[in-house]
């Protein structure tokens, strides 16, 4: 899923200008499992906002919902009036769901809250790590599920480089290698030769340096470009 | 490794070295943070005689220097044979091929494939980092940038190609240790022709190290160069111990650190005249190249490596007692 981090306060005030009335807006989905923009978190900001503009001297009227997702036309719909009462737009979803608001209330000024992070799993609870970085082409076949692109600080696609201790990466301790963890896990398996086989430098046309990526799935669409036109 | 034309790849004088079978002496010499000519040539003038090439880094540490193909170029006017450092963290597969067309018309013959160390460690940690390609990935293509005359994309080249002795690096004790001789054998067949390993303290370990890169037979293919480096006071030789991935260093090798500056035992620094610390900093430095000279003559034991690389980075004038000290002056001639 995706995991985002509330920005600090004072930025938050920063980007929340003078406005008068804001609408801060939580989201239901992955910033609510990992608890940075859900419904608790837009409640709890949308208070420390008032207390904090109160005792700034220009008080602000903070209120708040939250909608499944931020990322969907339709749950966008259902906030139509808190929207058109508000001075600014407080989204805590994740960059998605910011510009999704922004394209669906035109006329509204929405700013961020969160920052995304990566997309990541709570490896256990309070602790989230990043495990996919969406390039386009899964490598995951060869690397017994441990992805070297997210994972692997350089993103080396031969093994480890010299930088590799005690199964931690040389740039933070608290980083597991993640060719370390692809040998063990290869080498438990009995697939050690998939180590052995040169990888060819990666496409990186299908990941983000090709441009924005857009999929268009003919199968699913209820109206055609064709019968459209 | 396949002859052409005269038999060599590339002729350069590292090749020529390597081919006739003496043991190699390469060094190292570490760019300015700065534009300055003057101190390539000075560092230059330390090495020129001493070493049979000498590598030029790459924003070694991710701090940015001199490039490695500028100062290079301006080794190689000073009659000393440059390698050209290229790391895969500051250029996509465009830039370092464009780079090495440049570096092949400026004359320069040998070409070392670097991953590179994290921007992180460097003094521009915020910079976005490439890694478009890894060095195995590099190597495989200035290999057939030379032998197959064409670009990473396939097209061909129209004209002059580029034609580089293509280097890798190997560290041997970095973990999973016992991936890294197959690491190496990976590194060969990609067309790595020599390689240049990490610092080697540990006879034993590399000693054991080798001992599994011969039963690959990687020594047939590739040229073999032991990294070897000068100490220079005991707290270096635990920092590296402690500190940098990949490298082994024996107690006895701290010991005889500390053995050397054992008058000045238990002193801090701030309790010593600058007179006192002078002499602690020469004794230190005196066993330091005589340990590294030890190294040396052990690995030169050991079946399979062709040479030595020293690292004796902002300490450059280390290299010739170190060189004379291991009986490898005069450096034999090639034609």
């Amino acid at each position: 899923m995706i995991i985002g981090e509330q920005k600090p306060l004072d930025e938050i005030q920063g980007l929340l200008e003078d406005a008068e009335k804001v609408l801060v807006v939580g989201c239901g989905t992955c910033v609510t499992v990992c608890f940075a923009g859900g419904s608790r978190e837009a409640q709890i900001l949308s208070s420390s906002l008032r207390m904090s503009s109160k005792l700034n001297g220009h008080p602000q009227d903070v209120s708040d919902v939250t909608v499944q997702r931020q990322c969907e036309w339709e749950y966008l719909d259902e906030i139509e009036k808190e929207v058109a009462e508000a001075d600014i737009i407080l989204s805590l979803a994740c960059g998605i769901g910011v510009q999704a608001m922004a394209k669906h209330f035109p006329e509204k000024w929405v700013v961020p809250g969160l920052n995304t992070t990566f997309l990541g799993i709570p490896v256990e609870q309070g602790i989230w790590e990043e495990r996919c970085a969406a390039c386009g082409d899964c490598v995951l076949g060869l690397t017994g599920g441990i992805c070297p692109i997210a994972r692997c600080s350089k993103s080396l696609l031969n093994g480890p480089c010299g930088g590799s201790e005690d199964g931690h990466c040389e740039i933070d301790p608290d980083i597991p290698c993640a060719w370390q963890l692809i040998y063990d896990r290869l080498t438990a398996m009995g697939r050690e030769d998939n180590l052995l086989e040169l990888q060819p430098p990666k496409n990186w046309q299908v990941s983000r340096d090709g441009g924005p990526r857009k999929i268009i799935r003919e199968d699913l669409r209820l109206i055609s470009d064709e019968l459209e036109s | 490794m396949s002859g052409k034309d005269n038999g060599y790849l590339v002729g350069s004088h590292l090749e020529k070295m390597l081919r006739a079978g003496h043991f190699a002496v390469t060094g190292e010499l570490g760019p300015p943070q700065s534009a300055d000519p003057a101190v390539i040539h000075e560092k230059a003038a330390l090495l020129k005689g001493y070493v049979d090439a000498v590598n030029i880094t790459d924003n070694q540490t991710a701090i940015v220097r001199m490039s490695s193909i500028g100062a290079g170029t301006l080794v190689l006017q000073d009659g000393l044979e440059p390698v050209i450092q290229m790391t895969c963290r500051d250029r996509n597969r465009l830039a370092i091929q464009a780079d090495l067309l440049g570096a092949y018309a400026l004359g320069l013959r040998n070409l070392l494939c670097l991953t590179g160390d994290h921007q992180i460690f460097g003094n521009h940690p915020t910079a976005k980092n490439v890694y478009d390609m890894d060095s195995l990935q590099m190597v495989q293509m200035v290999t057939d940038m030379r032998d197959k005359a064409i670009f990473q994309c396939g097209d061909e080249f129209k004209g002059q190609t580029a034609k580089f002795l293509v280097g890798a690096a190997a560290a041997p004790f970095a973990d999973p240790t016992p991936f890294r001789p197959l690491r190496l054998a990976k590194k060969v067949k990609a067309g790595a022709n020599f390689i240049q390993t990490q610092l080697i303290y540990d006879i034993e370990a590399f000693a054991a190290y080798m001992e599994k890169v011969r039963e690959l037979g990687l020594h047939e293919k590739a040229y073999i160069l032991a990294g070897v480096g000068p100490l220079k006071s005991p707290g270096m030789a635990k920092y590296m111990k402690k500190n940098v991935p990949g490298i082994l260093v024996p107690d006895e090798v701290i010991d005889r650190m500390l053995e050397a500056g054992k008058e000045w035992a238990g002193k801090k620094a701030a309790d010593l005249s600058p007179e006192e610390k002078k002499a602690r900093s020469k004794a230190w430095q005196t066993e330091g190249i005589q340990v590294c000279i030890d190294l040396i003559k052990e690995i030169q034991k050991i079946e399979g490596v062709a040479g030595i690389h020293i690292m004796a980075i902002e300490w450059e004038k280390a290299v010739k007692p170190i060189v004379e000290g291991a009986g490898l002056y005069p450096r034999p001639e090639v034609n």
